[in-house]
């Protein structure tokens, strides 16, 4: 599979910046939810358009950034707290997938012409293993709402059914490790929530130096 | 973008997604005009990116439908039929964790948490719904499910293969999708999908993340053929 090729005029021709009149689509899915008390998804829809203006590579920089981040924080955080148990298992498990992470879209910002970041410096404030735990539960939340809010803005639709395998093993991750933390591993309830950038910056941005 | 038709088109009989299921001939004639394509190449960027060679990247792309059959709205194409699909499996599911409640194997904390994504899987059929008929479209009719509920570790494997199924159903749509604000309401939920899938594995002692650092996509011919024990 070496042809590599947008296939999706579709997409692309799709107003994803504007309130178009497909906004009334996601609006009205979200009002059925609200009958089941799921009004918390309101903000949907700003939140998942506003993700950024940057193209395909440029959002995948982004995403290239915070997986650095987990994958370092799993990996050499983990390994100086002297983790046991589950945690243990689960920071071995999960860090060995965030570097699989890293060099795929590594890979794929370099097939689109892109110039992959270099890996930041990042300093993590956990002190034990549930300050461990309770760190990851936020990181890999905040990676769901980061690919899920940035995923629509994609172009490319290889490059989006990328993001989507990510995402769900970020997904998985973080009901893991809220399990783990006695949490409900659906913090979202039935639909969850797309973050734009500052947003995901607010939650990881002070761990980056 | 032109607002869309009025499904003008022949009616399209209710439970065609469950018919589907049921009928070989109409399956294979609804990808054909669906162009269930692109499922096939879901995946395929990233395991080229990592030079692996895992069976998901052979299977090349199908071609998508011609414009002249993707330019009318009806139930059968597009993404309307992405939605009536995703509505039936999610009708199955939340049948299945209703009797699942019924049957009384679980308490307690697992009890708690199988109400909370039976619950949930309610709250996807009324978002789905609700899309289907933004877009013009009707949605299926619930259909009958039946489900083997013998033990509560029976149950929990079985749970465990069915979100298994729905997150890999959602991930083999993405990229078939065409409406930005449907992609956007199908992600949310797929991630959702693959938390309870996790949150099974964990009962029944099995890999949260049972394909690695990829989940993998399946296409609908697939999906359909896995749920087809399961409609009565």
């Amino acid at each position: 599979m070496s042809n590599y090729q947008i296939a999706s005029p579709e997409l692309a021709a799709c107003e994803v910046h504007g309130m178009t009149r497909a906004s009334f689509i996601l609006r009205g899915t979200l009002a059925a939810g609200a009958v089941y008390g799921m009004g918390s998804v309101t903000p949907f829809v700003s939140q998942a358009f506003a993700a950024t203006g940057g193209g395909d590579a440029e959002i995948l920089n982004f995403a290239l950034t915070l997986e650095y981040l987990e994958a370092d924080f799993y990996t050499v955080k983990g390994k100086q707290l002297g983790l046991s148990g589950q945690a243990k298992a689960y920071a071995a498990q999960f860090g060995a997938e965030e570097n699989e992470h890293v060099t795929a879209l590594t890979a794929a910002i370099k097939h689109l012409g892109g110039t992959p970041v270099k890996k930041p410096r990042f300093v993590f404030p956990a002190t034990g293993e549930s300050s461990f735990l309770a760190l990851a539960s936020v990181l890999e939340n905040t990676g769901v709402g980061a690919y899920n809010g940035a995923a629509p803005s994609l172009q490319s639709k290889q490059v989006l059914a990328s993001a989507g395998s990510i995402v769900q093993i970020e997904a998985r991750h973080a009901a893991a490790i809220d399990l783990l933390l006695g949490k409900s591993p659906t913090p979202n309830q039935g639909f969850d929530r797309p973050l734009n950038k500052a947003q995901v910056l607010a939650k990881a941005g002070a761990l980056i130096k | 973008m032109p607002s869309p038709p009025i499904d003008e088109a022949a009616p399209q009989p209710v439970g065609i997604v469950e018919r589907l299921v049921r009928d070989d001939v109409d399956r294979k004639r609804f990808l054909k005009m669906a162009g269930g394509a692109g499922a096939a190449s879901f995946g395929a960027f990233v395991l080229a990116a990592c030079g692996s060679s895992k069976k998901t990247a052979s299977t090349a792309a199908a071609p998508v439908a011609t414009s002249s059959t993707s330019s009318t709205s009806s139930n059968a194409t597009g993404d309307l039929a992405i939605l009536n699909y995703a509505l039936t499996l999610e009708y199955l599911e939340t049948e299945f964790y209703a009797k699942v409640v019924a049957s009384g194997l679980f308490s307690g904390k697992v009890g708690s948490l199988i109400k909370d994504f039976g619950r949930q899987e309610a709250t996807h059929v009324e978002a789905l719904k609700g899309a289907v008929m933004k877009l013009g479209g009707t949605p299926v009719a619930k259909p009958a499910g039946k489900f083997p509920i013998s033990s509560a570790s029976q149950v929990a494997k079985l749970a465990y293969t069915v979100e298994n199924l729905g997150a890999a159903a959602y991930l083999g749509q993405a990229a078939n999708i065409q409406n930005a604000e449907v992609l956007a309401a199908a992600l949310a939920i797929h991630t959702v999908e693959a938390r309870h899938a996790a949150t099974l594995g964990t009962l029944v002692k099995k890999s949260v993340t049972p394909e690695g650092a990829f989940a993998a996509p399946a296409d609908m011919p697939t999906v359909l053929a896995a749920v087809k024990p399961f409609l009565a």
